[in-house]
């Protein structure tokens, strides 16, 4: 049975979603890791929750990734341990230098917490190996500063290793301005790292698990990991 | 004892959501002379230092581990004897 871990910061709000999703939806082991703890408790993945890690303070996920449990991720990522981040998990890796780029404020400067459409720009990682290439997926976001940012050098290393994994598009899979709710560059929703066994997306798979929640397609994200990790099951 | 005073920027390629939306809201107010209203963070801190060097360099490593992000973010800071 695959073993997650689930970081919990003061602030973090979406620790027990992700936690529902692993154990309840997936049928996975699962456990907290309070971020002043440093053993991770042999996990096959950690996740790093949404939330607002320490009130957001000076800039989301700027504190949390100096807290204890960051150094033990960082070394369980370094050993190719696979580590998913979700909206403030995202900001927290970037900010902690697994994840290159950085994160704006919204364009808008609206906090934007909506159902959106993703397609799927990379089947190639532990976190899509269950979608196909184009696949679009339907999964919500809740953000205010998800505004994706890499310098025009970052942009193309990112795409020379194929290493952007959903953009924002409409519900066709064409990929708009009008569909990108927050103003990231080049319509970019998640990413992966070179090694490709970390990776970050703004929207949140774990609210889309179940039809009562509208949407099953983040399963799907859940499903590649089981797969990577040699427990494959039905998403 | 020094007091490092901190400014911290976007650097001037990224586009600034709140600068354009004050800049906006300024040029509906009629000051039309007015453009490319930019917004970052004011940072005092006070540093134990035996000389003015020495709380630039603190004061910056400061920013660069923590304070700034420097994949978007510019500083300058300016040291004050107390």
């Amino acid at each position: 049975m695959a073993r997650f871990s689930i970081l919990v910061f003061p602030g973090s709000n979406c620790d027990h979603d992700a936690y529902h999703a692993a154990k309840h939806v997936m049928g996975s082991e699962a456990n907290f890791i309070w971020h002043k703890d440093t053993d991770l408790q042999s996990p096959d993945v950690v996740i790093v929750p949404g939330g607002f890690s320490y009130g957001d303070y000076l800039r989301c996920g700027a504190i949390a990734r100096f807290s204890p449990v960051m150094r033990s991720v960082v070394d369980f990522a370094n050993k190719g341990g696979l580590v998913i981040g979700i909206c403030n998990g995202f900001q927290i890796l970037l900010e902690s230098g697994l994840l290159p780029g950085a994160m704006l404020h919204n364009e808008h400067l609206k906090f934007a917490c909506k159902n959106v459409h993703l397609r799927t720009e990379s089947t190639n990682s532990p976190f899509t190996n269950a979608l196909t290439n184009g696949q679009v997926i339907q999964v919500p976001i809740a953000h205010g500063e998800g505004n994706y940012v890499a310098d025009a050098d970052g942009l193309k290393a990112l795409e020379d290793n194929d290493q952007i994994m959903f953009r924002y598009c409409e519900a066709d899979g064409s990929v708009t301005a009008a569909s990108n709710p927050n103003g990231a560059v080049s319509n970019i929703a998640g990413i992966c790292n070179k090694e490709r066994n970390v990776m970050g997306m703004m929207p949140h798979p774990e609210r889309a698990m179940e039809e009562m929640l509208g949407s099953t397609d983040g399963r799907l994200v859940f499903a590649s990991m089981l797969t990577a990790l040699g427990h494959p099951q039905d998403a | 004892m020094f007091t490092a005073h901190i400014k911290i920027t976007l650097r001037p390629s990224i586009l600034d959501p709140k600068g354009k939306a004050a800049g906006e809201a300024l040029s509906h107010l009629g000051y039309s002379a007015i453009t490319n209203v930019r917004i970052g963070k004011f940072i005092r801190l006070n540093v134990d230092a035996a000389t003015r060097e020495e709380a630039y360099t603190l004061a910056k490593e400061a920013c660069e581990k923590l304070l700034a992000n420097e994949v978007m973010e510019d500083f300058t800071i300016e040291i004050e004897a107390r």
